[in-house]
């Protein structure tokens, strides 16, 4: 018998564990199976290729499947170089109880507790309007990535620090420099944690709705440059099932889209983090 | 061991040469060593001669390892960390400004107690140094790889699966995979700081062999706890022993000397077993 599964003489106790965790899994069946049922028969090629039409009640999504990834790139793209630079710095050339670090941690842990819409204000003030680039996609990905980078900053971090100090030390015995270790072995031993702030950043880049509605705006057609605005399909969600009667069978078909993107960028990400472990990153 | 070349192939030119004969092809002169506020290691006068095993004894916490970190300068890395006096390698200053450190620690290899080979395959572990040292040609850093594990005997253990994970290796051979990595960079001198405490029996014994064949082309110092170790493979034998905190030289000399006609009596009580 398994030792971690509960006796059956348990009781009460053991009643409540497995009546929780059957809740949990009910709940989240349940939202699958909801958005399944009401979303599969609207999903069609022609669905996923032609522009929405009527506000998005007929047509399909492809403009704003083109400008969720265009958005979602410009955040990855943006966030991953100066996530890796900053938890570079955190870990390996700030000691850990020094103020410089702690004040930086300290900051990021706040930021990364901050609600999405102030991000959205900020994103709004600061990209749209102080740097002048309005409502597009790159405003949106733009303001992403900093709502992302405090949880990317700390995973990688951790991740980095979590690498045995005997690999640091039997890579500077064998007169590697500092750039090699980091790239051969550092990094790729940062790997899952990399993997895991990927995740969870780029899950809550491409579920995110209130900080884009004030950066890359509504516009649902097709954008021509990244200086457009973009609808996200998030916000198409939001849209069609709030703003739009009738619009709740493509909001249906639209978050099943969504939640199929995530399990791909999920599988994806995870496919080439693990890649990476196993033959480190040649660069 | 005949396919590893005689030590004079080795001498680089980077390190400014010798000014005056050296006693030995390393020695230290007056170091000490401090942690932040706290000394480990007091005044230590060591020469190490070439071509020797020279082995560090004593009780723990005397700074042994302290000491062979400083020989390759690994101390760099530890934050606090400050030594005063001299360490000198073919008779210069190991901390001259000039001293390219990555070259330093390429000539003066180091095993550690616990084996660490890098995460990845077993080729990769011997070949990627190579690489980060400028040996880009395949052809020699396979010559190399093969050269190396035979010379460690790990070849016929690993021949057929030298693209696995070296994580996937016993212990011992772990041990010998990172001799083996410190060889294929052609050093002069090799620091181990007690490669067979973390091995059981039968791969200390392995090791331990190694050890005392390489003698032939490489200088070697190697801190161990093992005095029936020290006695059956080093030359050279000096013992701390720690007095007030700091680790002290108390002896130096022959390893025959020093085991049976040690001059302190310290030593003496230390190696009949009375203390430490």
């Amino acid at each position: 018998m398994n030792r971690l599964a509960p006796a059956k003489n348990e009781g009460f106790a053991g009643f409540v564990l497995w009546s929780v965790a059957a809740f949990i899994v009910a709940v989240f069946a349940w939202l699958m199976a909801d958005i399944l049922i009401h979303g599969a028969a609207q999903i069609s090629w022609d669905f996923l290729s032609t522009a929405p039409e009527k506000a998005g009640r007929r047509g399909g999504i492809l403009p704003i499947l083109v400008s969720t990834l265009l958005i979602m790139g410009v955040c990855l793209l943006a966030a991953l170089p100066i996530a890796l630079g900053t938890a570079i710095l955190l870990a390996e050339f700030t000691p850990e109880k020094s103020a410089f670090g702690r004040m930086v941690r300290r900051a990021l842990d706040v930021l990364a507790g901050v609600p999405s819409i102030v991000f959205g204000l900020f994103g709004n003030a600061f990209f749209s309007v102080y740097l002048g680039l309005g409502f597009s996609i790159l405003s949106g990905g733009l303001t992403l990535a900093c709502m992302i980078l405090p949880l990317l900053i700390r995973t990688l971090e951790a991740g980095l620090r979590a690498n045995p100090a005997r690999d640091r030390l039997a890579a500077a015995a064998l007169g590697l420099s500092y750039g090699a270790s980091l790239r051969h072995i550092l990094l790729p031993g940062a790997a899952p944690a990399l993997l895991a702030g990927l995740l969870l950043g780029g899950g809550r880049a491409i579920a995110e709705t209130a900080a884009l509605v004030y950066t890359s705006g509504y516009v649902d057609r097709m954008p021509g440059s990244l200086l457009d605005s973009g609808r996200a399909l998030s916000v198409h969600i939001f849209d069609l099932s709030m703003n739009v009667p009738g619009g709740d069978q493509n909001a249906y078909a639209s978050a099943l889209v969504l939640i199929v993107l995530l399990f791909i960028v999920n599988v994806t990400t995870a496919g080439i983090v693990s890649r990476w472990r196993k033959t480190g990153l040649a660069i | 061991m005949s396919t590893v070349p005689p030590l004079t192939d080795f001498v680089s030119t980077k390190i400014a040469p010798a000014k005056k004969q050296p006693v030995g092809l390393i020695e230290t002169k007056n170091l000490s060593l401090f942690y932040g506020l706290k000394q480990v290691l007091q005044s230590v006068c060591l020469p190490i001669e070439a071509g020797k095993i020279t082995a560090i004894v004593g009780p723990s916490g005397c700074g042994k390892t302290s000491l062979i970190s400083t020989l390759n300068r690994l101390t760099d890395l530890i934050p606090d960390c400050r030594i005063s006096g001299r360490v000198l390698f073919e008779g210069s200053d190991i901390h001259a400004p000039e001293v390219d450190v990555i070259q330093l620690r390429r000539r003066i290899g180091m095993i550690f107690q616990n084996p660490a080979p890098f995460p990845f395959s077993i080729k990769k572990n011997i070949c990627f140094p190579l690489r980060e040292h400028g040996i880009k040609d395949r052809k020699e850093q396979t010559e190399r790889l093969e050269t190396v594990l035979r010379d460690v005997g790990l070849w016929d253990e690993v021949k057929d699966r030298l693209t696995q994970n070296a994580l996937t290796l016993s212990g011992g051979q772990q041990q010998r995979l990172c001799i083996a990595r410190a060889l294929a960079l052609k050093p002069q001198v090799l620091l181990m700081d007690e490669p067979c405490a973390a091995l059981d029996p039968l791969s200390s014994a392995v090791v331990e062999d190694l050890i005392a064949a390489l003698k032939e082309h490489y200088t070697i110092v190697i801190v161990t706890h093992n005095l029936a170790q020290a006695k059956r493979i080093s030359d050279a034998t000096a013992f701390f022993w720690s007095q007030n905190g700091m680790g002290r030289l108390i002896e130096q000399g022959g390893t025959k000397q020093v085991f049976e006609a040690p001059q302190n009596a310290l030593t003496a009580a230390y190696i009949s077993g009375v203390r430490g």
